[in-house]
C-alpha cells in the first residue's frame, strides 16, 4: 500500500487544552461555573456565617457588613442560605445523575439484549413516565422519612424510565452493527461482549441523558423543597429560600432573585458541559476538536 | 478434494421462520473445502451465500433460523449439534471471519491493537504483552506499514483497505484452519480490492489454511479461487473447477452470469445481456428447477422435477439438464473462448 502511516506530531498536552479553550470558550465558561458551585458547595462554612440562626430583630434587613445579601424574613443570612443551598443542589444533582447512571444503564442494556425481559421492563418504564415525574417524587418522598437521602431516592426512581429507554433504544442499534457480529465471530461472548462492545458505545448518548438527570434532578430538588416535600424547612436550599422569599415578593423580589439566578446558572452550566461532553467522547469528533 | 476436507458440508437445509412466513434458505446445500484449497460461493444478492457462511459460524439469529437437516462439518466435528459455549472456542480460533464492509466491522470505541489483542486473548492464554506483540506481528503480516504506531489508531483513522486489513488480522490472529470471507472486496476500490485478494491469497499459503470466499464478483472469483460453486435460490446448482466452469458453463444461471459481464474484443460493443425476472419466493419449495422461469433454456422437463446433479466432467457437477444445450450457446462466448 502507498499509505504510510502519518508521524503524528504530539504537542504538549498543556498547548492542546489551552487550543481547546480558545476554540470552544462557552465550554470553559461552563465548566469555570461548575467547578466555582463545586469549591463553594465544598467549603461553604469558610465563605459565610450561619445559615440556621435566626434573629427576629434583623428581619428583612437589607444588605449590610453581616449579611451581603441581607436578612430574610426569620432574620437569616440570605447570603449564607444560598451559599450552603449549593451544597444540597450539587449533592442532589450529582448523586441521582449517578445513581440514574448505574442503574438506567444496567437495566436498560439488559432490556436491550432479552426480547422477553425487555418487553416486560419497557412497560413498566412506560407505567413510571405515564405518571408526571414530580408528582412521583412528592409521592416517594411523602412515603419515607424527611432527609436528603429521601430526595435523591425520590428523583431517582422517575428518572430511571427515560435513561433505560435511551440505553435499550441504543443497545438494540448497536447490537445490530457488524462490529458486535465481528466481535462474536471472533468468540467473544456474554459479559465480554457487553463490556467491551456494546457499553463502550452507548456511552455518548448514555453521559448526555446523565447530565440532563443531573440539571433536572437539581431542579427537582428545588421545586420539592419550594414545596416543603423531602427535606426539613430550616436546612438551607434554593427551593426552600424561593418558597420563602414568596411572601416578600412584592417588597423584597431580590429575595427569590438570588437562589433563582444561581439555580439557572448552575442548571445551564450543566446542560451545556453535558453537550459538549458528548461531541468530546465521541471518538470521531474528539479528534477534529483536537483534544 | 482429499479424503479429509477441512469443512464439509452434507445436505443442509435451513429455514427462517418469521410471524408465519417460512423461507427455505438453504435446500440441501452439499459441498466440501481441501486443506489449502480456496472455493468460492457465487451468486447474487439473496441467493444464500451469506447465510451459508453465518450459519458454519453459527451467527444466525436463534430464535428465527432453523436447520432442518444435514450437517456442518470442521475436521469431523458436527458443528450443528454444538452448545453455544462450545462455538465460542471455535468462532475465531479455528474458523475466522471477514466481513463485507470494513467500514463498520470494527469497533469504533477501541484501538486496533486492543481489538486485535483481544481475539488472541479470547481463545489463546497469554498474557497482555504477549498479546500485543502478536497483535503487532499481526499487523506486520497483513502488510500495514509503521506497525507498532498503527496499533493505537482508532478504526477511523485508517482508510478502507486498511481496517479490511486488520479485519485479516483479526481473523487470522489465532491461526484457524478456515478462513471465510464474506464478500471482502465489495465495498472497496478496483485497485484496492486486487491488493486485499492477494493478502489473502498470500497468508493462505503462508498459513496453510483454506478460505471459503463468498462474492458475486466473477472477476474476483478468476483471480483468487480454486474450486466455485454457483448458488441459486439456496441451492448449489453449478460446482467445479474454476478454470473447468468458465470453459465449460454447464448450467443455464452460470451461462446467465457470464453473459452479462462486458465480453473483450467484437462482444464488447452493444448492450449487455441481463437475466430477465428476479429471484423467487423462498417461502414455497419448488418441484423442479428453481432458475427454469428465468432460463433462457429452459424446457418441458426442467420444471417437472428436481434435476439431480449430474458430473459434467472430472470434479464438475452442475443440477442441469439441459448443460449440453447450455454450452453449445456459450461456446463463442468471449470469456468461455478465453478460458478454453
Amino acid at each position: 500500500m502507498s499509505f504510510t502511516g502519518t508521524t503524528r506530531t504530539t504537542p504538549s498536552t498543556l498547548s492542546r487544552w489551552l487550543g481547546y479553550a480558545r476554540s470552544n470558550p462557552a465550554t470553559v465558561f461552563c465548566a469555570g461555573v461548575l467547578v466555582i458551585f463545586l469549591l463553594i458547595a465544598l467549603f461553604a462554612p469558610l465563605l459565610a456565617g450561619d445559615p440556621l440562626k435566626i434573629d427576629p430583630a434583623q428581619r428583612l434587613r437589607p444588605p449590610s457588613d453581616s449579611a451581603i445579601w441581607g436578612r430574610d424574613h426569620l432574620g437569616r443570612d440570605v447570603f449564607a442560605r444560598a451559599i450552603y443551598g449549593t451544597r444540597v443542589s450539587m449533592l442532589v444533582g450529582f448523586s441521582v445523575a449517578i445513581l440514574v447512571t448505574v442503574l438506567g444503564v444496567a437495566i436498560g442494556i439488559y432490556a436491550g439484549l432479552s426480547t422477553i425481559g425487555g418487553a416486560i421492563v419497557m412497560r413498566l418504564a412506560d407505567a413510571l413516565m405515564a405518571i408526571p415525574a414530580v408528582l412521583l417524587a412528592i409521592a416517594f418522598a411523602s412515603l419515607m422519612n424527611a432527609g436528603l437521602l429521601t430526595v435523591i431516592i425520590a428523583i431517582t426512581i422517575p428518572e430511571i424510565p427515560r435513561m433505560v429507554r435511551l440505553v435499550r433504544s441504543v443497545v438494540l442499534g448497536v447490537r445490530q452493527q457488524l462490529h458486535v457480529t465481528a466481535a462474536i465471530s471472533i468468540g467473544t461472548s456474554g459479559l465480554a461482549l457487553v463490556w467491551r462492545h456494546i457499553l463502550p458505545n452507548t456511552l455518548g448518548p448514555v453521559l448526555v441523558q446523565a447530565t440532563y438527570a443531573c440539571a433536572s434532578a437539581i431542579i427537582a430538588s428545588a421545586v420539592l423543597s419550594f414545596l416543603g416535600v423531602g427535606l426539613s424547612p430550616e436546612v438551607p436550599s434554593w427551593g426552600g429560600m424561593m418558597a420563602d422569599a414568596r411572601q416578600q415578593f412584592r417588597i423584597h423580589p431580590v429575595l427569590m432573585l438570588y437562589p433563582g439566578v444561581l439555580l439557572s446558572l448552575l442548571v445551564l452550566a450543566v446542560n451545556i458541559l453535558g453537550d459538549r461532553l458528548s461531541d468530546a467522547l465521541d471518538p470521531r469528533k474528539a479528534r477534529r476538536s483536537g483534544l | 478434494m482429499t479424503s479429509n476436507p477441512v469443512l464439509s458440508v452434507d445436505m443442509l437445509s435451513l429455514e427462517f421462520r418469521t410471524s408465519g412466513q417460512c423461507v427455505h434458505a438453504l435446500d440441501k446445500v452439499s459441498f466440501s473445502l481441501a486443506r489449502g484449497e480456496t472455493l468460492s460461493l457465487v451468486g447474487e444478492s439473496g441467493c444464500g451465500k451469506s447465510v451459508t457462511a453465518m450459519a458454519i459460524m453459527g451467527l444466525l439469529p436463534k430464535n428465527s433460523a432453523r436447520v432442518t437437516s444435514g450437517s456442518i462439518r470442521l475436521d469431523g466435528t458436527n458443528l450443528i449439534g454444538l452448545s453455544e459455549r462450545q462455538m465460542q472456542t471455535i468462532r475465531g480460533n479455528r474458523i475466522g471471519m471477514v466481513f463485507q464492509d470494513p467500514m463498520t466491522s470494527l469497533n469504533p470505541v477501541h484501538t486496533i491493537g486492543m481489538q486485535i489483542a483481544e481475539a488472541v486473548r479470547r481463545h489463546k492464554h497469554v498474557s497482555k504483552k504477549d498479546a500485543w506483540a502478536r497483535a503487532r506481528q499481526m499487523l506486520e503480516r497483513v502488510r500495514i506499514p509503521d506497525a507498532a504506531n498503527r496499533l493505537l489508531a482508532y478504526p477511523h483513522e485508517l482508510s478502507g483497505g486498511q481496517r479490511q486489513r486488520v479485519m485479516i488480522a483479526i481473523a487470522l490472529a489465532c491461526d484457524p484452519e478456515l478462513l471465510i470471507a464474506d464478500e471482502p472486496t465489495t465495498a472497496l476500490d478496483v485497485t484496492v480490492q486486487a491488493q486485499i485478494l492477494e493478502l489473502i491469497g498470500e497468508l493462505k499459503t503462508e498459513l496453510g489454511m483454506s478460505v471459503l470466499l463468498i462474492t458475486h464478483d466473477l472477476g474476483v472469483v478468476a483471480a483468487s479461487a480454486d474450486r466455485m460453486m454457483v448458488m441459486y435460490a439456496g441451492r448449489i446448482v453449478e460446482e467445479g473447477p474454476v478454470e473447468r466452469v468458465f470453459a465449460r458453463p454447464s448450467h443455464g444461471y452460470t451461462a446467465g452470469l457470464l453473459r452479462s459481464l462486458p465480453g473483450h474484443g467484437a462482444q464488447r460493443r452493444g448492450l449487455l445481456a441481463e437475466i430477465g425476472g428476479t429471484v423467487p419466493r423462498l417461502d414455497k419449495l419448488v418441484e423442479g428447477c428453481v432458475y427454469a422461469p428465468r432460463c433462457a433454456f429452459a424446457a418441458g422437463p426442467c420444471t417437472a422435477a428436481l434435476p439431480p446433479p449430474r458430473q459434467i466432467e472430472a470434479g464438475h457437477r452442475s443440477a442441469c439438464i439441459r448443460h449440453e444445450a447450455v454450452f453449445g450457446a456459450m461456446a463463442d462466448n468471449d470469456i468461455v473462448r478465453s478460458w478454453a
